[in-house]
């Protein structure tokens, strides 16, 4: 947890418009609606804001979590570099995408959505922010961590419970042969 | 079958009644627009005006049922006066944001359906206005009151015009906007990765519910839904004069020309109740925020975890109940909830507060954490408390026997209990209904052990003075451990005490099988009914669940409670 990442809501935002604009374009083609032309293009930007912003990008701090299956797109989007990396870049994409939703009723609400999705994600840019792509991590664990390994399957090596409870004074007895090498790393 | 019912039967049914009640006014809603009185309405709408009214009245018992989950006060002694009658029914009322976020799902498609078919309703409207052809029925519906603006039917007045400019001219269309706007932002900002990690986002812009109610009120004021008034019926039967509708107002035809008006706003007396009910519970939570209250004690513990000991005039609590603490020179406007960690028998409450975030970073800077030296009294920040609010840790005592289970800061409550515990015993006149609690306590890190090993070293102690050693068996797991340190476990597992704790029961590693601590419980304890209580991940309460439903078998029974904030 940290500092506010403007980004991360504003993609909610965003997918958000994209899926609205979807449907407002499809209920505006399939009524056949004065318009429909609108309509179609909302179908088409609508889908394009879906694509664009399904990956989510890396936080700058924090674990940052996947949508389902979208590494596919993660690589789609990586490989734009500078257009979608930058977050001015797509505020004004957004901007200019949701003008046109306004000239029809169905798309009209998609289209100020997406224009509010715009607004956060120009208060991201101007905070610095930009989309990092998450990808599978190949990088050597920090230091701090190495000494901790994963849970070893078996328990330590104790003694089994039984011979566990013996009182104190049969040491002897208590004694047995360590079948794994016990030392000291 | 019989444990399922146990565990889960009241929430299925409560969420089976309310779908069935939503099923039930959309298709009363739905028919009731089918009627004559509609027939000319109908005439130029078709059935997307029964599409639009359906939802509507969804809309408006959904949006009632909204605001009271999150009364938080209100829930509370609800709970508190439920309790002597139905355990159950109690439990049920823990699960108030489950329902809440339900509700607010079913209000999101019901909207999504609404505006669909006010799309296709505004779209047929402008089509009667643009088909001027005076052998049209519609165009000559549309034409209808345009002498005196007031017996009209269609909405849209001339054919200059567009949907979407009648839509940013009516009021439904105004405030319609305005509330599916605030609506779509609460959603996207209550979304789990934005709550989690951002929860300030979350918070303000839930706020905008009160944009959406007051919209919500205001959105049938313009009457823009218009049918056939009573009067006019009797002179216009759609049935018999919508054929000769070239006739109407001519004394030969028996017709006159109908007149329409629209419905009375109804939505406010539907959610005008709730509202106040909601304002109330912001009212009882900023009284009980004024009340004052004192840092006596502040304890900085490893692990990043930091004690407050408070006191407050009046406050009476509960095991394993949660407050939610303000602090003024840290921020005026968030409130958080910890669990209390003392127990009701002290003098002073306290609560153990994890740094993770923005605000309990600063919580712990302004009580001079940071500093070496301890800081003064008056130095401490003025804080503010509101509840406290009681969660299924209440019901502990109300079992006979009882398994807590708690991860890693998720022990809190539990901390509660058994110091309640402690307290109860030495008051010997207590007469106590649980007769064993089984503890377990899973935890990644072995620093975090040692406020709550005090704790439990005390409380051996104390077991061990009465002859009651059998009372309160725990279980420590460390699920995580550096190479070193395990050389140092099998080095000195022989030990009368533990390694880390220096308790008398030893640490376990590794994750506890639950299946054969399920086995054995029920073993030792048959014709009993086992409360089960997690404060802790939602995979480990996935899979306790899951054991409760298995293990329970004829006789006995094993209850699953969930802790969650």
């Amino acid at each position: 947890m940290g500092k506010i990442e403007w980004a991360m809501w504003a993609n909610e935002q965003a997918l958000a418009s994209g899926l609205i604009l979807l449907t407002g374009g499809i209920v505006g083609v399939a009524g056949q609606f004065r318009g429909w032309e609108f309509a179609a293009y909302a179908v088409a930007a609508g889908v394009f804001v879906c694509l664009l912003e399904y990956p989510r990008s890396k936080r700058a701090k924090g674990t940052s979590v996947e949508r389902t299956g979208q590494y596919c797109f993660t690589v789609c989007v990586k490989a734009f570099g500078p257009l979608t990396r930058n977050y001015y870049v797509r505020a004004f994409l957004h901007a200019a995408i949701c003008v046109p939703g306004g000239f029809m009723l169905a798309t009209v609400l998609g289209c100020v959505c997406l224009g509010i999705a715009s607004l956060i994600y120009l208060a991201a840019a101007i905070r610095g922010e930009h989309w990092e792509p998450i990808l599978p991590r190949k990088d050597v664990r920090k230091p701090v961590a190495e000494s901790i390994k994963n849970p070893p399957q078996n328990p330590p090596p104790r003694p089994p419970p039984e011979m566990r409870r013996k009182p104190a004074k049969e040491l002897e007895s208590s004694a047995y042969d360590n079948p794994i090498a016990v030392t000291d790393e | 079958m019989g444990n399922f019912v146990a565990n889960e039967g009241l929430s299925i049914f409560v969420i089976l009644v309310w779908l069935g009640i939503n099923a039930f006014l959309f298709v009363h809603f739905y028919m009731a627009f089918l009627v004559d009185r509609w027939f000319y309405t109908r005439v130029l709408l078709g059935h997307a005006l029964s599409w639009a009214r359906a939802p509507a009245a969804c809309l408006n018992f959904n949006c009632m049922l909204v605001l009271l989950p999150v009364c938080r006060n209100l829930l509370s002694f609800l709970r508190g006066t439920i309790q002597c009658c139905s355990r159950t029914a109690a439990r049920q009322l823990d699960r108030n944001l489950t329902f809440h976020k339900l509700v607010a799902y079913m209000i999101a498609f019901h909207t999504a359906v609404h505006i669909i078919a006010h799309l296709f309703n505004f779209e047929f409207f402008m089509d009667a206005q643009l088909n001027r052809n005076s052998s049209h029925l519609p165009f000559i519906l549309s034409e209808i009151g345009s002498g005196d603006n007031a017996s009209f039917l269609n909405p849209i007045r001339s054919n200059e015009t567009s949907p979407t400019i009648v839509m940013f001219t009516t009021i439904a269309g105004l405030t319609g906007v305005a509330i599916t706007l605030a609506l779509i932002l609460i959603i996207t900002s209550s979304m789990e990765v934005i709550r989690r990690s951002y929860f300030e986002v979350f918070w303000y812009t839930h706020h905008l519910f009160i944009v959406f109610f007051i919209g919500l009120v205001f959105h049938g004021y313009g009457r823009i839904v218009r049918g056939q008034t009573p009067l006019s019926l009797q002179t216009n039967s759609p049935n018999v004069c919508a054929s000769s509708f070239e006739d109407w107002g001519k004394n030969e035809s028996g017709c006159a020309v109908p007149v329409f008006a629209g419905n009375p706003p109804g939505t406010w007396k539907w959610v005008l109740g709730p509202m106040i009910l909601y304002v109330c519970e912001r009212l009882v939570r900023i009284y009980r925020s004024h009340q004052k209250v004192v840092i006596t004690k502040v304890v900085m513990h490893p692990s990043k975890t930091l004690e407050l000991q408070m006191k407050k005039k009046g406050f009476a609590m509960e095991v394993g109940q949660y407050v939610f603490i303000q602090c003024p020179s840290v921020s005026r406007l968030e409130w958080h909830p910890f669990t209390l960690t003392s127990a009701p028998e002290e003098d002073y409450f306290s609560a153990h507060i994890r740094i993770v975030g923005d605000w309990t970073q600063a919580l712990y800077e302004a009580c001079g954490g940071d500093k070496p030296e301890q800081q003064e009294a008056w130095k401490l920040p003025k804080v503010a408390i509101d509840g406290p609010f009681g969660t299924a840790s209440e019901d502990v005592f109300r079992y006979e026997v009882v398994m807590l289970v708690g991860a890693g800061i998720g022990v809190t409550p539990f901390a509660s209990i058994l110091k309640s515990v402690w307290y109860k015993h030495i008051q010997n006149n207590q007469d106590v209904f649980t007769k064993k609690i089984y503890f377990y306590w899973l935890c990644p890190e072995t620093q975090a052990f040692e406020w709550f090993a005090d704790l439990l070293q005390s409380l051996e102690r104390q077991m061990a003075d009465k002859d009651m050693a059998d009372f309160l068996s725990y279980n420590i797991y460390l699920t995580r451990w550096k190479e070193t340190e395990a050389a140092h476990f099998r080095v000195h597992h022989e030990a009368e005490n533990d390694p880390i704790t220096g308790l008398k029961q030893k640490t376990l590693y590794g994750k506890p099988n639950w299946d054969n601590e399920f086995s054995n419980i029920a073993l030792k304890h048959p014709r009993s009914k086992v409360g089960v209580f997690l404060c802790g991940p939602p995979q480990l309460g996935k899979s306790l669940e899951t054991q409760c439903l298995s293990h329970s078998e004829a006789d006995v029974k094993f209850i699953f409670n969930k802790e969650n904030f």
